[in-house]
């Protein structure tokens, strides 16, 4: 971007014009990183056509990098002086972009804190760090329950009453679980996969649920208290008592689900555009409160930050698009597009949002939602990876494998911190 | 420019490089053309190599660049569990993989060797997924180890009353399920090699030994396999240096939970992908980085002096 602006600049000499002058009114360019997710990248690419128009001055560059590589790829540009101006990142990775001097915190005048936190969900603290805040989201993300009406019917179940709470949840999947003689699952009620939503789901819904809270004030592990204990039982014997689902069967749970071979599963708005083909009749209903009516959702969303090196008329640049990106316009767009919930409170809450029979869940979810600071995001979720394994694999008792994991999450917490 | 050029010297060109033998100017020109290779190997292979062992002795920010704290990253890899898990396993891979794979290939080789009907297709055949690219190639392995009802293996199981195993899923079977496609994968090269060797063995020393009336078994022993020696050597370090850098087909096995149940799979490589690109901790990434290098020397260096001539 450097040496399109130097050549701007020479063809601008040799074209006898002064150098001062054009220096002022050339265009800037500026990059936006993020990761390749076909929906997303349509949502940028309409939202960069809108902001250019607007701001002919100023043209951005759109770079995507495959989800996998991604992280790497930001951290290698950046140490080779060829990093982002704009760039996104889950809100996971922060505390990581933040020790490896990715990001720089947003200029409170541009962006006023008071301001961020009147207008987004409560959730966008989670990008504020010793009073500076380092991105800012358009969208966020809930969980919700998604169900097959088709295999509902076929089941026997009524398709237009979804499990409202976890004890009918049960009942509702073990009524639409199918084994063959020997045991093995042929169709799942539940799709059981700590590895996709179901740790955040876990932390953030069933431990509340069952009375207690993942973390303590502090930021430690607060999950192997005997509510946790409890918690985790329940999710484990969803498989090992209530047999309702199995992990690993169809490879994946929104493998399952879209194969029609699952009931219910758990899953993020992200995933709306993956089942929008799905070759049978579906919905989503909030997730399922416990006995007392208590509810639990986890939110999460990938914010968009600054780049560390970035100054002068690119900074300039550069905040200007990361405003309109947060701005109500985009928000919808995005929605429209990608299907992901708007992060500013008044454009997610409208009435016609709320009423939307695939939106209204999740953001009712929202609501009472939480958000795991995490410290190492892939870290952390291995750890319950690790514990279900341990139960399900290696037969340990679900309280022995959720110590094992709070002692090695306490350590990546201790760690990083 | 050659020295017995009449007019070199004639000429008056009483230069250094006339005074000089004609062995040492072979010898000059030799490195003269080998001097940019050379330069750009030692910059691309030899300089990061041991810039990670400085790295190993550090810690610190990527940006703001390495501290030095001496053999920290040492003292945390001999106290971390996984690590040794995953050092068992890159050994598994290597004791089992191996061994395994270069009997089959011997005696597909051995035998295809003899086979005349169709040869090159059969031959081709067997090469074939050494082609394949090993992502392409895990997946396939991936859907072949599902459980019913789609996974192919398991599903044969059940249709003859077998029970169905978890493979991948499995703390004790996943690591032998993630080296069959791997040894899988290298048999068409090693078949090749194999070949060529036996090829190499001239007819004589065979018909000669049917003179003597050796049997089959006797020929294989005191012939075969002592004149494929050398191709053996090769094939035994190349290929004891490929588990031991395996990667790809774990990763792509399984994919989900990277390194398989509780590191079941991880290999060395895998765990050094994971601690510096999810975890950016470059300098312990690095020891253990030394450590695979030194592992990998070290087998390669007393095979070479087992497997030597014995003159």
């Amino acid at each position: 971007m450097k040496t399109m602006r130097k050549l701007s600049k020479i063809a601008a000499l040799a074209s006898g014009v002064s150098f001062l002058s054009v220096g002022a009114a050339s265009a800037v360019e500026i990059e936006y990183w993020q990761y390749v997710f076909d929906t997303r990248v349509a949502a940028v690419d309409q939202l960069i056509t809108n902001f250019q128009a607007a701001n002919p001055d100023i043209t951005v560059k759109h770079v995507t990098f495959p989800y996998a590589d991604y992280p790497t790829r930001v951290v290698a540009g950046t140490m080779a002086g060829q990093g982002p101006d704009v760039v996104q990142f889950f809100y996971g990775w922060l505390d990581n972009f933040i020790a490896q001097d990715l990001l720089q915190p947003l200029d409170p005048a541009v962006f006023p804190a008071a301001e961020i936190e009147a207008d987004f969900f409560p959730i966008v603290s989670a990008m504020s760090r010793d009073g500076s805040y380092y991105g800012l989201p358009t969208a966020v993300r809930s969980l919700a329950l998604f169900y097959n009406k088709d295999r509902m019917t076929a089941f026997g179940l009524d398709p237009n009453s979804p499990p409202t709470t976890l004890d009918e949840l049960i009942a509702q999947a073990a009524a639409s679980t199918e084994r063959d003689g020997a045991g093995n699952y042929t169709s799942i009620g539940l799709t059981v996969e700590m590895g996709g939503q179901d740790h955040h789901w876990w932390r953030e819904a069933l431990v509340r649920q069952f009375g207690g809270v993942p973390y303590d004030e502090n930021g430690d592990v607060a999950y192997t208290s005997d509510e946790g204990k409890a918690a985790f039982r329940w999710y484990t014997e969803l498989n090992t008592a209530q047999h309702v689902g199995a992990p690993g069967f169809m490879d994946e749970g929104q493998a399952a689900f879209r194969a029609g071979l699952a009931t219910f599963t758990i899953d993020g708005t992200f995933r709306l555009g993956g089942f929008a083909a799905n070759p049978f009749e579906w919905g989503v209903t909030e997730l399922p409160a416990n006995a007392a009516g208590e509810r639990g959702n986890y939110s999460s969303y990938f914010a968009n930050g600054i780049g560390a090196d970035v100054t002068g008329e690119e900074l300039e640049a550069a905040q200007k698009f990361l405003a309109y990106l947060s701005s109500e316009e985009a928000m919808t767009v995005w929605l429209d597009v990608v299907g992901e919930l708007p992060a500013r409170r008044t454009t997610a809450l409208s009435e016609e949002n709320l009423a939307n029979p695939i939106y209204g869940p999740f953001l009712r979810g929202l609501e009472y939602a939480h958000t795991t600071r995490f410290y190492d995001e892939s870290g952390q979720r291995q750890i319950m990876l690790d514990a279900a394994n341990r139960v399900f694999l290696e037969g340990l008792s679900p309280e022995e494998a959720l110590d094992i994991a709070g002692q090695a999450e306490q350590a990546i917490i201790n760690d990083l911190r | 420019m050659s020295v017995t050029d009449p007019n070199g010297a004639a000429e008056g060109r009483p230069g250094l490089w006339n005074r000089l033998g004609i062995r040492t100017k072979h010898v000059l020109w030799a490195w003269a053309f080998l001097a940019i290779p050379v330069l750009f190997y030692v910059v691309i292979r030899f300089y990061p190599t041991f810039d990670a062992f400085w790295l190993s002795l550090t810690d610190g920010n990527i940006r703001r660049g390495p501290s030095f704290i001496g053999l920290e990253n040492y003292a945390r890899m001999y106290a971390d569990p996984v690590f040794w898990k995953v050092f068992g396993n890159t050994f598994l891979y290597l004791l089992i993989g191996t061994p395994v794979s270069l009997v089959i290939s011997f005696t597909i080789a051995y035998y295809l060797d003899r086979v005349r009907f169709m040869h090159g297709l059969i031959r081709a055949l067997y090469f074939l997924p050494y082609l394949t690219t090993a992502a392409a190639m895990g997946w396939v392995w991936r859907f072949l180890y599902q459980p019913v009802p789609i996974g192919m293996i398991n599903s044969f199981l059940t249709s003859i009353g077998l029970e169905q195993q978890p493979f991948l899923r499995s703390t004790d079977q996943a690591l032998m399920a993630a080296t069959i496609p791997a040894i899988w994968a290298g048999l068409g090269f090693q078949i090749i090699i194999f070949m060529a060797g036996l090829r190499a063995i001239p007819s004589s020393f065979y018909e000669a030994a049917r003179i003597d009336g050796l049997g089959e078994w006797a020929i294989l022993r005191k012939i075969t396999l002592p004149l494929l020696k050398p191709t053996t050597i090769f094939l035994v370090v190349l290929s004891s240096i490929g588990f031991l850098r395996i990667f790809d087909q774990v990763q792509s096995l399984t994919a989900n939970d990277p390194g398989g149940p509780l590191n079941a799979t991880k290999p060395l490589v895998m765990l050094i992908y994971q601690t510096a690109f999810s975890s950016f901790r470059m300098g312990y990434a690095s020891a253990q980085t030394v450590i695979l290098f030194l592992v990998l020397l070290l087998i390669s260096l007393l095979q070479l002096w087992l497997l030597r001539d014995k003159k």
